[in-house]
């Protein structure tokens, strides 16, 4: 008994150099030291400034120099001044444009999840797009748009005459739609790819027990293949809406947003980074934030919902 | 079968054939137009249509011209820096915290995955506003090590793909290990570590291709562009007065995107089999 007691007294009195070396303490060692980077990492390049941009935005400030408080005044422009607000209605066109991708890439990727001659290639050549770099890809759609280049040549082989045809770019009726198509140019192949990976995880037995039932291929695709897509369905058509109201790239390397092109978050950059008005695109940015959030919410409880309906 | 089912069928065939050679031609027609007007001298460029074929396939003048007026010998040099000095510490910091997610159980567990996840969703120009004030604090600015720690940061598609393999792991073989009286360094290093060669493979090629892609923070904070340009901002050099020779520029744009073509080329499975991981996950 004695020494028991010994024993538990020293237990408490454990030195710290004994208790490091401990099973313990080797355990909460080793999740420190392989956890600080990537935590520190987190903080400073993420939550830091996550909680700046929402600071930044009550004053009137450029990187460097003196801040004015101003308080909710940056809020109010961002809904006041029509190029920022407004610049939001583009999504409209990035949305269209999210569902043509989508369906398209479910058409190819349930065309590919069949026997096909040459699947493969197929599919390296239409996923190949998301590999390329903006930059580059900038300047493919520059040189494809241009007066008399790539499209209006393959348009004039199937019949067009270049004179009807409008200015791929400048004309504002139809800048948008042509920087919508290079979007999906760029992400269809990738959407597919997800889509086969999401089919392919099916079992083949169902295939081969609905093909013994006598299903066709459009039973096969809306009781089989609909089913096994569904969750990266819903999580593609998600990001497709906060993708669209995020819309950045395609005028961005394109038009640099002139001619009517210049997409919410263009306008921010603009504002940001060349005309230093850090604290008018920090709340830009904090608004945008906010609608995604709320729209990300209102989309997942809305599929909830849905879904729970349909399987039952 | 009848004729009428058997035509159907034809049809059907033809269809499916059409929609696949049609796509594949939409996919591929920017990209093709780009390699045939880099092979073309500055006299074919201005008297042939764009579509035409060059003269010659062995007219690499532009190829040579445009690699050095943008200077891609450097740029090279530099993406490749990057490159692997980010991939080594992403993987280092990445494959070490799925192991201490997946294989310790913890207050705060579920919180720090669903910071990631969360920091995942915010849109990267948005957060560039405030990040451009941390990186110039931190004397960030023109800096190739501040770059290529910001790029080591989050990446929550590499940790899931190493979560999901630790989970396949069998911790039998952890606690075989800890009987036998091996640290945890010992464990995750001798042991864990070599297992999740496959994932490191998946999760590199992503998180590389992404990386030598990146354009937006290297415009942005690698603001000299003769000694800091990268592979992909190095074609800012055919902004302005160079704008219209787009034999010149397409050669650039070609020899850019040739290493994620090779890439993509030899690793083909990997590419498909992560970005299906990831995003099932995610």
């Amino acid at each position: 008994m004695g020494a028991q007691l010994k024993n538990t007294r020293r237990r408490k009195k454990r030195t710290f150099s004994e208790w490091i070396k401990s099973r313990d303490g080797q355990k909460v060692l080793v999740m420190v030291a392989f956890m600080i980077v990537p935590l520190v990492l987190l903080a400073v390049f993420t939550y830091i400034p996550f909680g700046e941009m929402v600071n930044f935005s009550f004053y009137n400030m450029k990187y460097i120099g003196a801040r004015k408080f101003v308080g909710l005044k940056n809020y109010a422009k961002v809904f006041s001044r029509d190029d920022c607000f407004g610049a939001l209605k583009l999504s409209l066109y990035y949305m269209g444009g999210s569902v043509v991708q989508l369906s398209l890439a479910l058409y190819l990727a349930t065309l590919l999840s069949f026997k096909v001659k040459g699947g493969n290639l197929f599919k390296g050549f239409m996923f190949f797009p998301f590999l390329i770099n903006g930059i580059a890809i900038g300047f493919i759609f520059k040189f494809f748009y241009t007066r008399g280049f790539v499209f209006d040549t393959v348009l004039q082989w199937c019949g067009f005459q270049l004179d009807n045809l409008p200015y791929w770019l400048k004309d504002r009726s139809i800048n948008n739609i042509s920087l919508v198509g290079t979007s999906v140019w760029r992400y269809f192949g990738q959407n597919m790819v997800l889509f086969i990976g999401a089919i392919m995880s099916v079992d083949s037995e169902l295939y081969e027990a609905a093909m013994l039932d006598g299903a066709n291929k459009f039973q096969q695709f809306k009781y089989i293949i609909l089913p096994s897509i569904k969750t990266i369905f819903v999580l593609n058509v998600i990001l497709s809406i906060s993708g669209s109201l995020s819309a950045f790239e395609p005028p961005y390397v394109i038009t640099d947003g002139a001619n009517g092109t210049g997409t919410y978050f263009v306008v921010m950059h603009e504002i940001a980074h060349t005309q230093q008005k850090v604290g008018l695109a920090s709340a830009m940015a904090v608004v945008l934030l906010g609608i995604i959030f709320i729209v990300t919410i209102f989309q997942k409880l809305f599929f909830k919902y849905v879904f729970k309906d349909s399987t039952q | 079968m009848t004729a009428l089912e058997k035509t159907g069928k034809y049809i059907l065939i033809f269809l499916k054939y059409f929609s696949l050679v049609f796509f594949s031609f939409v996919a591929l027609l920017p990209v093709v137009s780009c390699v045939i007007t880099a092979f073309k001298t500055d006299a074919e460029y201005q008297n042939t249509n764009v579509m035409t074929l060059p003269e010659s396939w062995f007219n690499f003048g532009n190829f040579v011209d445009a690699f050095n007026k943008a200077g891609m010998g450097r740029a090279f040099l530099n993406s490749t820096i990057i490159l692997v000095c980010v991939l080594l510490f992403s993987t280092i910091i990445g494959t070490q915290l799925a192991y201490v997610l997946d294989r310790f159980k913890f207050f705060g567990n579920t919180l720090i995955r669903n910071l990631f996840l969360f920091a995942s969703m915010l849109p990267g120009v948005a957060m560039q506003i405030s990040v451009y004030e941390i990186m110039y604090k931190l004397h960030f600015i023109n800096s190739l090590p501040g770059y290529i720690v910001m790029m080591c940061g989050t990446d929550v598609i590499a940790i899931y793909i190493y979560i999901q393999f630790f989970e396949n792991i069998d911790i039998s073989l952890d606690e075989s290990a800890i009987v036998d009286g091996a640290s945890y360094f010992t464990i995750f290093y001798k042991i864990l570590f070599p297992l999740l060669k496959p994932a490191i493979v998946t999760a590199c090629i992503l998180k590389g291709v992404g990386t030598y892609n990146e354009y937006y923070c290297a415009n942005l904070y690698l603001q000299d562009k003769t000694r800091l340009a990268t592979v992909a901002t190095s074609l800012y050099t055919f902004v302005g007065p160079l704008g219209s020779k787009y034999n010149l520029i397409c050669a650039g744009v070609i020899i850019s995107l040739l290493p994620a073509l090779i890439v993509f080329i030899t690793c083909q499975k990997q590419i498909y089999s992560g970005l299906t991981a990831g995003a099932v996950k995610g």
